[in-house]
């Protein structure tokens, strides 16, 4: 650890500081693990209770859409971590092009993901829109309904993140963000979008690939 | 480790020169604007202390309300929909914004850092906004309120949560919600505390009890109540837009939000007792001031009852349509979960056993609430079996049962430890008489409101109805009687405890004569906690023990 890190006020030195740094982010996201883990739950128990009807409202999902955005969000995953070890280094420029990268990819993910809503919107089956006597089944339309909810709360998430990119990128790119000295701030970033990528890794098969 | 510590800290250099130079955190400002945005822990826990206080006056205004009503068999004071409301709001604003943060975010924030030799927790600035967020959730509530209420009971159940309740069920939910995320703050920022920011020589054994059990408690609190959030946000989106899951005309399940609801809210009874066991352990120890008797088993049955307690949720649901084999592991699990409470009432009584106890105010609340708390845990595990609880379920007994324990329990030690770490707090003493007498009368009170209760539930008075058959009508006026004096014997503290901010005697470092790092620091403490970072040697409650024959 550099000496000239900025220490606040409970901590003895900066050893310290950083590893309760990284503690409490872990500890921030075992809650965010619980918190999706009240919707999988949800989705796991609709399909142990409807096996068939599940399976047939999952095969109405635009798999091709969400595959792409798996990439787009995998490839944004690799440009952050690239980013964070060039922090840890001191490659500012480096760091500013991947983290402005990955806040676009992750853009890119939100307009697909709009898309396939307007897409579902005109196929008659997002929820709240659409006239819900068109769902071929009740269970079709739950399963849209729990789709929606999963898939916005994780926008929701995702929108945070790109919003973290983007202003890490402007800071590291103006030099207000003293790297390698402050490179906490960034790993802390990264883990929250690794951890956002991680929640869609598992939405994508529950919801889209159920067979 | 000590030679770091033993060469000078240029950081410190500048705030550390005389003793006399330093201030006490009370007076490190006199604006509004030096308290409500201070990161100081010890100024955010007296935040904290007014905020909850309010909080259990206003939940207590609907208790008085509910038990006035009920001294009739008829309903004469309030309409039935008047009487959902009154606990419901009882129910919401009790539990989520008093029982649940009152002992850690007062005194486990004024006390963690202080105990463990730190300067401030982990993330001073989380913890401000973490009380930012809990006076929103709570004016959230108070607004509903005013607004007309919430029927639902605090349980929120479904359908009739979702499709049936005229009240503000989505606001309360939203509430609660964000309420919730203020108790995630607080358990996080504790739990790195304690990890990261022990004193030199302040091991895991040598944590006071008080921090094993926030640390405990920490954990359920990071790890439940996220999925109470959800939860909640599932009723909100059924409410608003029938989101189905739910509501088996979609082909969703009833059942799924009560086993989502109790696995935050079984744990959360654990988040109000936790702590408060942990205040007891204190106070057992310095009344009697003796070492606490096992001392390894007191700490680890609070880590056992964090992770036993997450799995005994289905216990609520006997009678609720679960599968019988469930119900089964359920009950016997309810049973484990009781061994780690009782290892702790045996040390206690254990500890207490040959001392030389002072008849002090914090003694007289550390017995009210072992012995309230043995009556209230050995009815747990009548509920817990199978055959009985389908009998007294969803009666007065269970009524009886819970508030022994929070009430009971987790009030006896929230002032308990008030009446302990006052003079701490403050810096000034109190009449201990009138601390001895608020005591017993809580005590009388308590046990005459609610030990009526289990006789009422076991002749079959189901709860939350409040037109019943007039032979239950003693039994309610023994109890409503016995809620009036428990009313007052909570104010009464109030008003001694304010003459002592103006009339109180100075109280010194250690005005009980206590061990402890929190007792080697001024009272009130300085700004900064400590002068210099402790180095920790003793154990825990190194009390030196007279034995036979050696006075």
């Amino acid at each position: 650890m550099s000496e000239n890190v900025q220490r606040h006020e409970p901590y003895r030195d900066a050893r310290q500081q950083h590893e309760a740094d990284m503690m409490g982010m872990y500890v921030f996201l075992s809650t965010e693990v619980m918190l999706f883990g009240g919707i999988f739950l949800a989705i796991f128990v609709l399909r142990l209770q409807h096996p068939e009807a599940f399976v047939e409202a999952s095969k109405r999902m635009h798999v091709f859409i969400g595959a792409f955005n798996t990439a787009v969000l995998l490839t944004s995953s690799l440009a952050v971590a690239i980013a964070v070890h060039g922090a840890r280094q001191g490659a500012a420029r480096l760091s500013t092009a991947l983290f402005g990268g990955a806040a676009g990819l992750g853009v890119v993910f939100l307009g697909l993901k709009a898309l396939e809503y307007r897409k579902e919107y005109e196929d008659g089956l997002l929820p709240v829109v659409s006239d819900p006597g068109r769902f071929s089944s009740p269970i079709e339309h739950l399963f849209m309904n729990l789709y929606l909810v999963a898939t916005a709360l994780h926008a929701t998430h995702l929108a945070i993140g790109i919003l973290l990119l983007a202003g890490l990128a402007w800071r590291i790119g103006r030099g207000n963000l003293k790297l390698p000295e402050r490179a906490i701030v960034v790993v802390i970033c990264g883990l929250y979008w690794h951890f956002v990528d991680v929640v869609w890794v598992f939405l994508y098969p529950v919801l889209y690939l159920a067979r | 480790m000590t030679n770091a510590l033993d060469a000078p800290d240029p950081h410190n250099a500048g705030i550390s020169e005389t003793r006399a130079e330093r201030e006490s955190y009370l007076r490190a400002g006199h604006t509004l604007r030096s308290w409500l945005l201070t990161t100081d822990h010890k100024r955010i826990a007296i935040l904290y202390l007014i905020s909850v206080t309010l909080f259990f006056f206003i939940g207590g205004a609907a208790a008085a309300l509910i038990r006035a009503d009920l001294v009739t068999p008829g309903g004469d004071l309030l309409t039935n929909e008047g009487y959902n409301r009154a606990f419901t709001i009882h129910g919401v604003i009790m539990v989520w914004f008093f029982l649940i943060p009152s002992i850690p975010t007062t005194f486990g924030n004024f006390l963690l850092p202080l105990m463990i030799g730190a300067r401030d927790v982990a993330f001073p600035r989380l913890n401000l906004l973490s009380w930012y967020i809990f006076v929103i959730g709570g004016l959230i509530t108070v607004y509903a309120l005013i607004a007309g209420g919430v029927d639902t009971g605090w349980t929120f159940y479904t359908p009739l949560s979702s499709f049936f309740a005229n009240g503000h069920v989505v606001l309360v939910a939203v509430a609660v919600f964000i309420a919730g995320f203020s108790s995630i703050l607080t358990g996080l920022n504790f739990i790195v505390t304690v990890h990261k920011l022990r004193a030199p020589g302040m091991t895991w054994r040598h944590l006071p009890l008080f921090v094993w059990s926030h640390y405990a408690t920490s954990l359920i609190l990071v790890l439940a109540t996220p999925v109470l959030a959800i939860t909640l946000a599932l009723i909100a989106a059924e409410r608003l837009f029938g989101l189905g899951i739910f509501d088996p005309a979609l082909g969703g399940d009833p059942l799924l939000f009560q086993h989502l609801f109790w696995f935050y809210s079984h744990p959360a009874v654990y988040i109000m007792v936790l702590p408060a066991m942990g205040v007891v352990s204190e106070l057992v120890a310095a009344s009697a001031r003796k070492p606490v008797f096992g001392y390894a088993f007191v700490a680890g049955s609070s880590i056992a009852i964090a992770i036993i307690g997450f799995l005994v949720w289905g216990h609520h649901m006997f009678v609720a349509g679960q599968s019988m084999y469930a119900s089964t592991v359920f009950s016997f699990l309810s049973l484990v979960v009781a061994v780690p409470s009782a290892i702790k009432v045996y040390n206690w009584t254990a500890t207490l056993h040959k001392g030389r106890i002072a008849l002090d105010p914090p003694f007289f609340f550390a017995a009210s609430f072992i012995g309230l708390f043995v009556i209230g845990g050995l009815t747990g595990l009548a509920l817990a079996m199978l055959a009985i609880d389908v009998h007294v379920h969803d009666t007065y007994f269970v009524v009886a049962h819970f508030h022994y324990i929070m009430v009971g329990g987790t009030v006896s030690a929230y002032f308990g430890a008030l009446h302990y770490w006052w003079p701490k707090m403050i810096g000034r003493k109190y009449p201990l008489v009138w601390g001895r007498l608020s005591a017993a009368a809580i005590f009388f009170g308590f046990n005459l409101t609610f030990f009526p209760q289990f006789i009422l539930g076991y002749l079959g008075m189901p709860r939350r109805y409040h037109v019943y058959d007039p032979p239950f009508q003693v039994l309610h006026v023994l109890s409503s009687a016995g809620a009036s004096i428990l009313a007052v014997a909570y104010l009464m503290p109030a008003f001694y405890l304010f003459y002592s901010l103006r009339y109180g005697d100075p109280a010194g470092r250690n005005p009980w004569g206590v061990t402890g790092l929190e007792w080697t620091v001024p009272s009130p403490p300085p700004k900064h906690n400590f002068m210099e970072t402790p180095i920790v040697t003793e154990l825990p409650y190194d009390y030196h023990v007279e034995r036979e024959g050696e006075q």
